[in-house]
């Protein structure tokens, strides 16, 4: 899947740009992106290009700008109030931030897992097909093939296969994080976003997720926003550093952990700030 | 003196520094605090349980039959009834003068009171008073005599007195206590056949007769007097009209039939100051002798009292009988009323809150709503009277009902204007609490929903509004609660002291919603204080609102149930 590393110029002036590529290509290419929350910019020109079939983790400090990022990918941004953006991020050719974006055809496109599990207050069936049944499908074997697709993709079908028509509020936290995960892989997506997925969960709950991405990596473009170093070791291909807004280092995981190419980068992960 | 380590002698308080307690401060604990919580807590809860024994204490014993006391009066007059309260009163000098000796030497050592009992004598067409207050210096002998009856009757309230005889199919009998007993159920039988004939089959000729009568007067309107098309109408209805007439010929001659022979059955009834009174046997609802009946006899007749309440139509200006329209109107009005006001304020709390740009406008909005949860009621009922009844009611009559006028349809108060009135009144509640169920349904949720591929209109109606169900249920219960205890509003649109027809009956359309109604809270109102004898009125009072809150009750606790399966449905977030 993956090719021998490549170590590159620095593409955009503030960005040590070091990461193993995919042959798969590019999945999502971000160019030139900046943004602000009213008059405070949170992300600085950030150019970064998005693996296919990789896992790509975002680290930094606590309001670096990881999660925005993240977020921006599948416009969950648009729904704060006087938020500006500039330059583009692109899903294969498509533009997501351009003149007459089907937003709600453009999230179909990706699957998000958030960092509090947040299922729906309806069924365990209910909540893993609910992207389809919003795609306005119906059709009683394509969405129990769905179901039981998605739940086995997420490690969960053995344990809820008996009683999928109780409420998924009444699961432990883990179970409610992986049946979350179900529900963004449902509609097919190209890419899964996620936001801090274990930071709300214990070390098994972690386990079992971290051991999800690592089987769901072959289908599927995973970004990965997290706290957790050792978590970002373990399941990423490719890391991005980044500090107060800005993208500062972005490469092969192994390099980032082991001799990262920045002062900066090298500062953080040892933990002498962040 | 050895000195100690800070340089102070034994036993001596060490100098500048904060002597350290164990115990916290007092006003640290909120020792003091929490008592005034529980204080404030438990006056609540004695209050409503005050409230709630008084009424379930009167209320509940309404019903129960009291024995008769015979009471003979030092003036030689003999009275009858039963006991209902006693008090104490200051005897004034007018009376007191009246008085022997040994009298005024009683009140006086009583420091100028003296005790006085409320006997309920009844026989009103006889005395021209339902009740009695007795001195006790003016009785000399209280007994209370086996024979003594109380009979109910459909007229003139309670009869209290001996039964001197009977006339069982026009032939003249001593009184047989177990043969009328038999004859007067027989008696009640034909009391309700007649009632049945008039009401029903007579009510449905004279609902047809109407019928034909506006379909002339329709014909005359659309294709003018005079007219062919008129004249054919005017023929079939009049022939129509002619085979009504018959029928109702017919069903008259019936009900006078029956009321013949019920004529041959007769009781003869005799007060306690020997005036008689002769009366017909169905004409009696109930009787029996207070002061000779055992336990069991006092408990069906304490249950049949019940029946009657709840099963029944009210008679004498409603201080007897039952309230079956009451609850009807009630039941049927506040579940309107819930049908009415849950779409339009959940659909207009889901604006405020979600689609509205927050802003000074969607403020001033819900200032505005919030303070409508201020305004009088009755400054509804006014609104509700001059909009719905007579301006959008008016215009229904012009187009639909024209026929009919000047007689209005809709153009007056009915079921469907004060369901709309009160919906409108409570309609601030739900609102309310629609946003704040809105509100506190969690970022991530939509989010998450968005994330799907959701459009705002999906994630509302799929997640959101399923997880703000129960907060929109709690402002419903609380709407209904406010509603169904509201009775000044009703008084201007369609509530009335005695409803000629429920609304509904198996005419066709079978609902009608512009008839006007009975309501409980109104007829407590109207039994308590327009009747013609507020003490008669007294123990009713007690009962319906015993009924009232009942039904409340029972409506809110149907309610809650529905709320907490669906909260177990969704259990909630136990991560």
């Amino acid at each position: 899947m993956s090719t021998e590393t490549i170590d590159r110029p620095v593409t955009a002036e503030n960005t040590c740009y070091h990461i193993k590529e995919s042959n798969q290509g590019t999945s999502l290419d971000i160019k030139d992106f900046n943004l602000w929350y009213g008059n405070a910019q949170a992300l600085f020109d950030i150019n970064m290009s998005i693996q296919k079939g990789m896992v790509t983790a975002l680290i930094g400090p606590s309001g670096c700008g990881k999660s925005t990022l993240l977020r921006s990918i599948n416009r969950m941004n648009d729904l704060i109030d006087d938020l500006r953006i500039d330059g583009q991020i692109k899903v294969g050719d498509y533009g997501i931030y351009g003149p007459g974006v089907d937003v709600i055809a453009l999230r179909k496109r990706m699957g998000m897992v958030f960092q509090k599990p947040n299922p729906f207050a309806m069924s365990i069936y209910e909540n893993v097909i609910y992207p389809l049944r919003v795609d306005g499908i119906s059709k009683k074997s394509i969405l129990d093939e769905t179901a039981e697709r998605s739940l086995r993709a997420a490690a969960l079908w053995d344990e809820v296969k008996d009683r999928l028509d109780e409420s998924a509020l009444g699961m432990s936290g883990g179970q409610q994080q992986r049946l979350c995960i179900a529900r963004g892989i449902a509609s097919d997506p190209e890419v899964l976003l996620m936001d801090e997925p274990c930071s709300a969960l214990d070390p098994i709950a972690t386990a079992k997720i971290e051991d999800l991405i690592h089987q769901l990596r072959e289908q599927y473009t995973i970004v990965i926003v997290t706290h957790n170093m050792q978590q970002a070791a373990r399941v990423s291909d490719n890391v991005g550093f980044m500090y107060l807004g800005k993208l500062i280092e972005y490469g092969e995981t192994g390099v980032i952990f082991v001799n990262p190419k920045l002062q900066q980068t090298s500062d953080y992960i040892t933990g002498r700030f962040g | 003196m050895a000195s100690t380590d800070n340089g102070t002698l034994p036993g001596q308080k060490p100098r500048g520094r904060v002597v350290r307690r164990f115990t916290a401060d007092l006003s640290a604990t909120g020792e003091p605090a929490l008592w005034a919580l529980g204080g404030a807590l438990a006056i609540g809860v004695i209050l409503i349980s005050g409230f709630l024994f008084l009424i379930a204490w009167n209320g509940f014993a309404t019903f129960w039959p009291k024995p008769i006391a015979k009471v003979e009066l030092l003036s030689g007059t003999t009275i009858a009834g039963e006991p209902t309260r006693a008090g104490e009163y200051r005897v004034g000098q007018d009376i007191l003068a009246l008085l022997s000796p040994s009298q005024k030497a009683g009140i006086e050592q009583n420091l100028g009171f003296a005790n006085r009992v409320l006997y309920k004598t009844a026989n009103f067409d006889l005395y021209g008073d339902d009740f009695r207050w007795v001195s006790e210096f003016e009785a000399a002998k209280v007994e209370y005599p086996k024979d003594l009856f109380l009979l109910e009757r459909q007229q003139w309230g309670a009869f209290v007195g001996r039964i001197k005889g009977m006339t069982i199919r026009g032939e003249q009998l001593p009184f047989d206590y177990q043969l009328l007993q038999k004859e007067q159920s027989e008696a009640r039988k034909r009391f309700a056949e007649i009632r049945k004939l008039e009401r029903k089959d007579i009510g449905a000729v004279n609902y047809y007769l109407d019928q034909e009568r506006l379909k002339i007067r329709k014909a005359i309107l659309k294709h003018g007097e005079g007219s062919q098309e008129a004249q054919r109408i005017a023929k079939a209805a009049e022939a129509k009209i002619a085979q009504l007439q018959a029928q109702f010929t017919e069903l008259q001659k019936r009900i006078n039939d029956i009321r013949t022979q019920d004529r041959q059955y007769r009781v003869l009834l005799e007060e306690i100051g020997s005036r008689t009174l002769d009366t017909e046997l169905s004409q009696i609802v109930r009787f029996y002798p207070a002061n000779d009946i055992s336990f069991f006899n006092k408990l069906g007749i304490y249950l049949s009292r019940w029946v009657e309440f709840l099963t029944t139509e009210p008679r004498e200006a409603n201080t007897q009988g039952g309230v079956l329209p009451a609850i009807f109107g009630t039941v049927g009005m506040t579940l309107m009323m819930v049908i009415f006001v849950a779409p339009f304020g959940v659909i207009t709390a889901l604006y405020l809150r979600e689609y509205a740009k927050q802003g000074r406008l969607t403020s001033i909005v819900r200032i505005s709503v919030n303070n409508l949860a201020g305004v009088p009621s009755i400054v509804y009922g006014v609104f509700g009277l001059g909009f719905f009844a007579y301006i959008v009611g008016g215009g229904i009559d012009g187009l639909f009902f024209p026929e009919r006028l000047p007689n209005p349809t809709f153009g007056t108060g009915g079921i469907l204007w004060a369901s709309l009135t009160l919906a409108l009144l409570t309609v601030p509640v739900v609102i309310v609490a629609t946003e704040e169920a809105l509100s506190a349904v969690p970022r991530s949720m939509r989010e998450g929903s968005l994330a799907c591929g959701a459009s705002k209109w999906q994630t509302i109606y799929y997640v959101i509004l399923p997880k703000a169900f129960p907060g929109i249920m709690t402002g419903l219960i609380l709407a209904m609660a406010r509603g169904a205890g509201e009775v000044a509003p009703l008084m201007l649109v369609g509530v009335v002291k005695l409803a000629p027809a429920l609304p509904f009956d198996g005419f066709f359309p079978f609902i009608h919603l512009e008839r006007s109604f009975m309501h409980l809270g109104f007829h407590i109102f109207d039994v308590g204080f327009q009747s013609r004898n507020s003490e008669a009125g007294k123990p009713m009072v007690f009962v319906t609102t015993l009924l009232l809150l009942g039904l409340i009750v029972a409506m809110q606790s149907g309610a809650i149930h529905i709320r907490n399966r669906l909260k177990r449905k969704y259990a909630s977030d136990n991560f």
